[in-house]
């Protein structure tokens, strides 16, 4: 099970060719998309349903679905907004988009809108993405000038104009309520939802947020067809997916792959395989920082999707595949993670706010191992306490490394006590 | 409306469509707890204390934010719900400094409450606490920003009830602070509430820290004085002392907000008191018996006449002293009476031409306001309030004509001479077109507008916009007269007011200084445009509570009672009449202010027929039936008015600009010019206008 060329929809993932219009347009983006959005928003979110697309940002959610959930009201205006602040620990393939295709976001972006009707879209990209900012805004610049953004978008009839938006380095913003806050120029907190964004997003408006890889994709399925997409992976898990593979293994990279692929064909086709051999492996944190880790006796059988890392306790999340050998020390590894979750935590509902501090000084000295047994019982506790008790999922995103972490290496954690409480004696 | 049903805990109940769950476990008699929940603010659902469970929901849902529907199953006594309480008040606790014994909240404290109620009995948290820097905000609210829980209540009420946004969080996560950013005092004249509705220790009142504690208080309800509003309050009292005044509840004038100089002048009340009757011999005021005081007082009363004899009425007294003074000029025939101290203008014709007759929470209903000579962002704080929430509910078209001044909620600045006035009149000014559309406008006609020499010119244009643009109307009365003085309004319902032409207040200032008034009678009279030289052909008898400008004056002095120290009524500037309760003794040999006049109409030989409150209540709703029930809401008067076009054309106008009547909010009355906290509240007043000056400059 791997992807065969001919269906590689990120053919300059790599940055091999050019990003200019003319060098895209050769690629095949931007063909025919007049042709496309002449058919309407209703056929294209049929086909994106048809494809069984999920959002590429984490959660998975259906992207077809989301779409037909906005109430196009008379009286209100609609908005997309591209979420492009990509910031988990692990991912970078957002990233890579912007930087080598960025016409097929924008592309992605104008029939995401139709399929909406939004007639102006917002990308919201992370602010350290600097250079990236630079290089999409050239893209954005170029297709204005192209004729196809702006008033009659590639001649199709249809208006719409793309703001690029910089963020202000936090990763919290990346969570959509709080991104919208912080579009609207307030701090970047999440809101309470329901009410829904695409019923009171941007301005009060029905607003749809999509990742950057979601869209970019929407043109070469509509393009080739639901069915095509939908052929590839499995049931539920369809279509391909850009893994961000980094860590312990020799050539750490961002690949296309069919969903579903085995995690350890994964490692080993694209990455070059573990440091040291795959019983090197000890652990990999398969969705990005905020999924629970899951050990070698996993990885060895484990398939690249959301069913099948649900099942192990994991999280597909972002497929930011983050491989750790044994020469690791996992106890610190997850404690640096916590301190990440601390520092971003916006700081508004009581049990992330201070929750995260807590539990990220346990950690501390769990990796000094001054502990006692009872402090890993109550740590894990304590992240059940924080854990679906607030308004948004930083709470939970904090809690799940260690989570992970106790499930499956409690007996290390032991170890590390008793080995200190020996040298004590 | 629609009725919905649901369950909370199994018990069915019917509640009104659009309630949130927690509203609909309120009406269920079950207690949710909660920190960042305020029913006068937005609701930011951050503290994630009100969590409960709802049937088809995979997650706990916050009870504050989220729409109860029909069928819904609420669970709030579930363990999982128990376990979440636990588990959020853990969290809080654990940077929470355990210094309840030296924190001013300590019985008071929702967080003690709740924890006592919900929480765990014992802190796992072995690592070390956070400590936040303290902040100065100003002279009132003492802060100890380590206790804070972030609610956020704060920050809300300052940027949507003050509309002053001066707080806001810095930081992110645990770093998260409360802060004003730049460290700087609160502008707002609200800002003392922030005390009440922070659930911790966090924001505390200045004055009061480490003074006392709450169940140690005695709690008496009470009218405030400071200005016209008539806030209801509740005056916290401990060995006769008066430890500090909280709001009380009343949804048609004060909802649960004061303002600071009503919270904060209490201290005024402890200095520069009148303790004895005082006499003047040889030129000095010499401590007195009351029978000498009152002997001397009687003396100098009957070797006049009625005509030489004149009676002024100040801004704090309650309407039973009001009556009683009036009864007993009367009685001597005397009728050379005023309360309109500065000479203001009212109409009298009828008793919708001098009250706010829209009233305070009718505003709410009204869509557009044309304010004329005021500013009541410091003439009346909490009326202020009221526009500000209609703003931000519904939107408001507000123009103003006097001082431009940053009244929280957009109003445009329409000129500042009467002649904007006309052009309103006449239609030609911008304004108009906006306003002519409105569907409930109002007018609101400040002192600062009615102390002029030209005030009934002015008042008379006002009349006749309000007739030109439907202000007035059969239905409906939207023409408010925006009253600056707790008594004046009942003085006027009482008729304290000169009849058969005698001499009203500018007059009786006159005829002290040409000798022809020989006995001036002030009670609580202080702000008269008299010095020391103008009375000394004139005997001055001062009643009164403290040793202000009246007093200096005076040949003689009674010593009078302040507004806690008295059982009283008053009226409003929309004219509700409510009733205060005495919540402390006074100091020293001073006696309630009737009391003293039915001793000296005694001692005159004209006894008034009363000797107890009872009876003198019944005497003054024979007088004026508005006093037969205490404590009552006035409806919109509405009397008939035909639209009449007023013939103006020899309105002659002073090219003086109008400006409110007030220039510094915090000291305005006896009271609050003795009070130390006021004056402190002026010092950075003061510091904050030179700043603005400079700015200009």
């Amino acid at each position: 099970m791997t992807l065969e060329k001919k269906d590689r929809i990120f053919t300059n993932l790599h940055g091999e060719e050019s990003t200019t219009l003319k060098s895209s347009m050769e690629r095949g983006d931007w063909e025919g998309t007049d042709q496309l959005i002449k058919k309407g928003s209703a056929w294209i979110v049929r086909e994106i349903k048809k494809s069984g697309l999920r959002g590429r940002g984490g959660a998975g959610f259906s992207t077809g679905m989301k779409w037909s959930f906005i109430k196009n009201s008379r009286k209100l205006p609609s908005y997309l907004i591209v979420n492009a602040d990509e910031s988990e620990p692990g991912t970078c393939k957002d990233r890579d988009i912007i930087r080598h295709e960025p016409q097929k976001l924008i592309e992605g972006t104008l029939l995401a809108s139709v399929a909406i009707g939004a007639k102006v879209a917002y990308i919201y990209i992370r602010g350290e993405f600097f250079r990236e900012e630079k290089i999409l805004q050239k893209a954005i610049d170029e297709a204005y000038a192209a004729g196809l953004l702006g008033k009659d978008a590639a001649k199709s009839g249809y208006s719409l104009d793309i703001y690029l938006h910089r963020g202000a380095g936090a990763y919290i913003c990346g969570e959509e309520t709080a991104l919208i806050s912080s579009l609207e120029g307030g701090k970047g907190f999440p809101r309470l939802k329901p009410p829904f964004p695409t019923e009171c997003g941007l301005y009060g408006c029905p607003t749809i947020i999509n990742n950057v890889e979601t869209i970019a994709v929407i043109p070469e399925i509509l393009r080739r067809g639901g069915e095509w997409f939908s052929s590839l992976g499995t049931i539920n898990n369809t279509g391909t997916k850009i893994f961000c593979v980094s860590g312990h293994v020799n050539n750490p990279c961002n690949v296309e792959e069919e969903m579903g692929i085995p995690l350890k064909m994964l490692i080993e086709k694209h990455a070059g395989g573990v440091r040291g051999g795959w019983d090197n492996l000890l652990a990999v944190i398969p969705g990005g920082s905020s999924v629970p880790l899951i050990p070698k006796s996993v990885c060895d059988t484990v398939l690249m999707n959301f069913d099948s890392l649900c099942s192990h306790n994991s999280n597909f999340g972002t497929a930011a595949v983050i491989v750790m050998d044994k020469s690791t020390d996992l106890i610190k590894m997850i404690a640096r993670l916590a301190k990440f979750y601390m520092h971003e935590s916006c700081g508004q509902c009581s049990p992330c706010r201070e929750g995260t501090g807590w539990i990220w000084r346990m950690m501390e000295r769990m990796v000094k191992g001054e502990t006692e047994e009872a402090d890993i019982d109550r740590l894990e506790e304590i992240t059940y306490q924080i854990e679906g008790y607030t308004i948004c999922g930083l709470g939970a995103a904090a809690a799940w490394p260690i989570q992970g972490l106790i499930r499956h290496f409690k007996p290390l954690m032991v170890e590390r006590m008793q080995n200190r409480n020996k040298g004590a004696a | 409306m629609d009725k919905i049903k649901l369950t909370v805990n199994d018990k069915e109940i019917e509640i009104n469509a659009g309630l949130t769950v927690l509203q609909a476990c309120e009406k269920a008699e079950i207690e949710i707890p909660i920190f960042c929940y305020h029913p006068k603010l937005s609701i930011a659902g951050n503290c994630r204390m009100c969590l409960v469970e709802v049937d088809k929901a995979s997650k706990l849902i916050a009870s504050c934010a989220v729409q109860a529907v029909e069928g819904m199953a609420i669970r709030t006594n579930t363990d999982i719900v128990k376990k979440a309480r636990k588990g959020v008040l853990e969290f809080l606790l654990i940077n929470h400094p355990l210094d309840c014994p030296i924190c001013d909240q300590g019985g008071e404290c929702d967080l003690q409450d709740i924890t006592f109620s919900y929480g765990p009995d014992v802190s796992r948290y072995e690592e070390s606490k956070r400590a936040v820097e303290d902040k100065n905000i100003g002279p009132l609210i003492k802060t100890v920003m380590t206790r804070c829980i972030h609610c956020t209540r704060c920050i809300r009420f300052s940027n949507e009830i003050a509309g002053t946004p001066e707080l806001g969080s810095v930081g992110r996560g645990e770093d998260m602070e409360i802060t004003t950013y730049i460290e700087k005092e609160l502008t707002s004249e609200l800002s003392g509430n922030m005390i009440d509705i922070c659930p911790v220790g966090a924001l505390t009142s200045k004055p009061y820290a480490f003074q006392g504690r709450s169940w140690e208080l005695k709690n008496t309800q009470s009218i405030d004085v400071h200005d016209a509003v008539g806030s209801n309050i509740s005056v916290g009292s401990r060995e006769g002392c008066i430890m500090r005044i909280l709001p009380r509840s009343n949804e048609f004038i004060n909802e649960e907000w004061i303002s600071d100089k009503v919270r904060f002048s209490y201290d005024g009340l402890q200095s520069q008191r009148l303790d004895s009757p005082y006499k003047k011999l040889k030129g000095q005021l010499q401590t007195c018996t009351w029978e000498e005081a009152l002997e001397e007082a009687s003396c100098q009363i009957k070797k006049r006449e009625g005509k030489e004899i004149a009676g002024l009425v100040g801004p704090l007294m309650e309407c039973e002293s009001i009556f009683s003074f009036r009864e007993l000029l009367k009685n001597i025939d005397c009728q050379n009476m005023d309360c309109r101290l500065e000479g203001e203008f009212i109409e009298r014709s009828s008793r919708e031409k001098y009250l706010f007759n829209t009233t305070i929470d009718g505003i709410e209903e009204s869509d557009a306001v044309l304010f004329v000579g005021t500013n009541p962002r410091i003439e009346a704080p909490l009326i202020n309030a009221r526009w500000r929430k209609r703003y931000l509910k519904k939107g408001l078209l507000a123009g103003l004509i006097g001082e431009a001044c940053d009244l929280t909620f957009p109003c445009d600045h329409l000129g500042d001479t009467a002649q904007s006035l006309q052009d309103i009149y006449e239609g030609i000014h911008p304004f108009i077109k906006k306003f002519e559309k409105a569907k409930n406008p109002m007018i609101v006609i400040g002192m600062g507008a009615l102390t002029r020499k030209d005030s009934q010119n002015i008042y008379n244009l006002c009349r006749a916009i309000a007739h030109k643009y439907d202000v007035v109307m059969e239905t409906k009365n939207n023409f408010n007269i925006l009253h600056t003085k707790a008594s004046i309004v009942g003085a006027l319902d009482l008729s304290f007011v000169p009849e058969n032409n005698a001499l009203d207040a500018a007059e009786i200032y006159q005829a002290v200084k040409s000798g022809k008034i020989k006995v001036l009678y002030l009670l609580g009279a202080d702000d008269i445009p008299l010095t020391q030289n103008d009375v000394k052909n004139t005997f001055v008898i001062y009643q009164g509570h403290h040793g202000d400008k009246g007093a200096h004056l005076a040949d003689l002095i009674l010593p009078g009672v302040a507004y806690t120290e008295k059982d009283g009524t008053y009226v409003n500037t929309e004219g509700c009449v409510q009733r205060a309760f005495k919540a402390v003794w006074a100091p020293g040999e001073a006696k309630e202010d009737w009391r003293i006049l039915r001793n000296l109409s005694e001692v005159i030989g004209k006894t008034l027929p009363y000797d107890t409150l009872v009876d003198l209540r019944e005497c003054m709703s024979q007088a004026n039936s508005i006093f037969k029930e205490g404590n009552h809401k006035v409806t919109n008067y509405i009397k008939s008015s035909k639209k009449k076009e007023a013939d103006f054309q020899n309105l002659i106008f002073l090219p003086d600009p109008l400006k409110s009547s007030i220039n510094n909010f915090y000291m305005t009355d006896v009271i609050s010019r003795h009070s130390k906290t006021m004056a402190l509240c002026t010092e950075a007043f003061d510091k904050k206008s030179e700043k603005e000056k400079n700015r200009h400059a």
